[in-house]
């Protein structure tokens, strides 16, 4: 059967099981937008093609499968770099669709061309510029293949004008064979034995779970492994979530502004199992001192992860899923052999002592200032089932800290890359994947304005969710940089409160505007923002600027160096040395 | 740091050089030269690279060139262990007395002339990188014109090829000792 490139596109992504793409037309893009008129799936029109990608990365995550957004040529494609950026250093599934200008015409400056293939070669797991509309099906059913196989990624298909308008004969590939792709994921049972002695043995262990436990979907496995084991775990920003926060042996996140627990256990550890995890710099903190005693069990599906920053003793490659599964059966059978789970009460009785000794602390006077971590709280309380997605900054590490995940992709945010923006338009993937879930984005007032015009997608196609923004009026992680290292020398970190209005901005977009600025005030907003169901809520909380992120561990130093409070710094006299972040 | 060589069987797709290259310039790994031609009808290149690194990073370098859609198969070449040669062809100031100096230090290199002009010769030049180099810095006292080098190309020796399961394949991880 005749098919042009266009048709053939829609029947492949029909094929590969895509039922909604996020997306903006253009020239080199339009004969693709014909046959969407005839096709089952469907199409969110964005407002900005950054947050169509956005949205095709909040989208994967809520639902485990591949995002896909589609663009124009030239700007259009430059606009999804960086969600391209943020998928690849967070290894989220997305094809990014990009329009390009007639094969004649490539290489010569034509309206709208923009070499997005090189452009994007650094930033995306694999990208390809089609040349023929007979290729179009087979390229497409290996960019979905490569998106989601092995370490997920963003691959991009570049179609040109005269491609999609071309005509084939229409075959679906019954297979896909790349002979330079192929993913361990079976993990070496000779190394899970090894490996699940060494467990047995150890007197401090701790699972390091990282965001390839969600991508693998291996949350139920891993839950069998802890409690099974007795082993506690910490969870990264990326893994929140895939371990029950509210169980016993949860120590919660990790890292530069993790809680003390989490960080200390993984500095006295005698054993880390890293399931998932690659050992991210704002995890380790200076490496030259990080978890100085342990032996290290690296699980990834990554080799090129696998000793990149930290030696493994055990060493094992394959799918989170399968191997998890398979320590567990293994270590379960060792400790029915040698009579039962170790006793390792002095460690556990340590943790549990650490974790009560050094909660995440805020104070909330009862007549003001309004604290971010108090909306956070509140806003727990009351939407404990919601999907929650952030933007990058203070607000996000709260949200991280102090709300109580218990289930797996409940938790979506930009870890990697830190993409301020990622926000409003995450949650909107996340809804549109997820329409019977409640999602509410947690957002800076910084991060909300660079991407708040998805709001009015979100009214015109009937996506709706709730955005807090934890407003403080300015930059607040650099704000905090700045006060503490750059001895209270502020610069470019003022937003202001009432510019722009986000109340009016929401209802500019089609949403409620609501506001709190006392804590009195608080539960009685959230409320109404959740009694909403036809539209986007946007709630303005105006909270205190001077609160600031801790614990935290400066970048470049130890974990052992840990700070609690911001007494607990010694100032920074000379901002030459003040470190990097 | 030292150089390693390493030979990649890649797919001969377009942008296939310009990924290789741009990953090791994203890693901020040293290429101290590339050499690429096509292997047979079956669509498959092979890039023989020199980089400099440490071990360690070599070993990162392998593993996500590995990443690679395009790329096959990777071999670290160990010294002693490869037959190693590279092509050099260089124009050299040769007029008068200089003349006949320069064709003795062609018959002791074993090299040929290929161009003969009133002033200078050209010599084609095969064999490994050191041999090139030693020429090179003796020529030199005659004044090069110009020179180019194709980079080193490589096959280890004994009787398996890059495909073949026996040959050590880079960038696989270790299984640690019980």
């Amino acid at each position: 059967m005749k098919v042009t490139g266009a048709q053939a596109l829609f029947r492949a992504l029909e094929g590969e099981g895509v039922d909604i793409v996020f997306g903006i037309p253009g020239g080199a893009i339009l004969p693709a937008y014909d046959p969407l008129l005839d096709s089952k799936v469907r199409h969110v029109l964005c407002r900005h093609e950054q947050g169509a990608g956005h949205a095709a990365e909040g989208y994967a995550w809520a639902t485990g499968k591949v995002g896909v957004c589609i663009a124009t040529s030239g700007p259009g494609g430059c606009n999804l770099v960086t969600a391209l950026a943020d998928a690849k250093m967070d290894s989220v599934p997305v094809v990014a669709i990009t329009g390009q200008v007639a094969t004649p015409m490539v290489g010569n400056d034509a309206f709208q061309e923009a070499d997005i293939t090189g452009i994007t070669m650094p930033v995306t797991k694999h990208n390809v510029l089609v040349k023929d509309p007979a290729d179009v099906a087979e390229v497409m059913r290996e960019a979905f293949h490569i998106a989601r196989t092995g370490r997920p990624g963003p691959v991009l298909v570049d179609l040109p004008k005269d491609v999609l308008i071309g005509e084939t004969t229409w075959s679906w590939p019954e297979t896909v064979d790349l002979p330079g792709y192929k993913p361990t994921t079976k993990g070496n049972l000779r190394q899970v034995r090894i490996a699940a002695k060494m467990i047995l043995e150890s007197e401090r262990p701790v699972l390091y779970v990282g965001g390839g436990v969600v991508k693998a979907n291996a949350s139920k496995e891993l839950f069998q492994l802890a409690t099974d084991g007795r082993l506690p775990v910490v969870t990264t920003l990326m893994a929140r979530g895939a371990f029950p926060d509210t169980h016993e042996l949860a120590l919660g996140m990790p890292g530069m502004h993790g809680g003390y627990a989490a960080v200390t256990s993984m500095q006295k550890a005698d054993l880390l199992v890293a399931l998932g995890a690659r050992f991210d710099d704002r995890v380790t903190g200076r490496l030259s001192a990080f978890a100085p005693n342990a032996k290290v069990i690296h699980v990834d599906i990554d080799p090129a992860e696998i000793g990149k920053v930290r030696q493994a003793d055990v060493p094992i490659v394959g799918d989170a899923k399968d191997v998890i599964a398979k320590l567990h059966a293994e270590l379960k059978r060792r400790q029915e052999e040698r009579g039962g789970v170790p006793d390792r009460a002095p460690w556990l009785g340590q943790l549990r002592e650490w974790l009560t000794e050094h909660p995440f602390r805020y104070e909330q006077p009862a007549d003001g200032p309004l604290k971010p971590q108090f909306c956070i709280e509140r806003l727990y309380e009351h939407a404990k089932d919601a999907i929650v997605v952030s933007g990058v900054g203070q607000h996000q590490m709260w949200a991280s800290q102090f709300w109580k995940f218990t289930e797996p992709r409940s938790w979506i945010t930009s870890g990697g890359l830190g993409t301020m923006g990622f926000g409003v338009p995450a949650a909107l993937g996340a809804k549109a994947g997820k329409p019977d879930r409640r999602v509410v984005a947690i957002d800076g007032d910084g991060c909300f304005q660079m991407t708040a015009q998805e709001l009015t997608t979100s009214r015109a196609e009937g996506i709706p969710f709730v955005t807090a923004i934890i407003n403080n009026a300015h930059l607040g992680m650099v704000r905090q940089w700045q006060e503490l290292f750059y001895e209270e020398r502020y610069s470019q970190v003022y937003l202001s409160y009432d510019v722009p209005d986000y109340v009016k901005l929401a209802e500019a977009h089609g949403a409620v505007g609501l506001r709190a600025e006392h804590p009195d005030e608080v539960d009685a907003v959230i409320e109404k923002a959740l009694s909403v169901e036809d539209r986007s809520v946007v709630i303005d909380f105006r909270v205190d600027s001077r609160e600031m992120c801790f614990p935290m561990v400066p970048a470049g130093a130890s974990n052992d160096d840990i700070v609690l409070t911001p007494e607990g710094l010694k100032p920074v006299k000379d901002p030459t040395e003040a470190p990097v972040a | 740091m030292s150089l390693h060589t390493i030979s990649v069987l890649v797919e001969d797709k377009p942008g296939v050089l310009t990924r290789v290259a741009g990953l090791f310039a994203a890693r901020g790994f040293n290429i101290d030269s590339l050499a690429v031609g096509p292997v047979g009808a079956d669509g498959l290149s092979r890039m023989t690279i020199v980089v400099q690194v440490d071990v360690k990073p070599l070993e990162q370098v392998t593993k996500q060139l590995n990443k690679l859609i395009n790329v096959i198969k990777i071999v670290e070449h160990e010294p002693g262990e490869t037959v190693e040669r590279e092509l050099m062809l260089v124009k050299v100031r040769a007029a008068g007395e200089n003349r006949q100096r320069v064709m003795e230090i062609a018959t002791v290199f074993r090299v040929n002339v290929v161009d003969v002009t009133r002033s200078t010769l050209t010599l084609e030049a095969s064999g490994k990188s050191e041999k090139l180099e030693a020429l090179i810095d003796l020529l030199r006292d005659f004044g090069v014109v110009e020179l180019t080098r194709t980079g080193r190309i490589a096959l280890a020796r004994g009787d398996k090829g890059i495909n073949d399961r026996g040959l050590r394949k880079a960038g696989g991880a270790r299984p640690a000792e019980e």
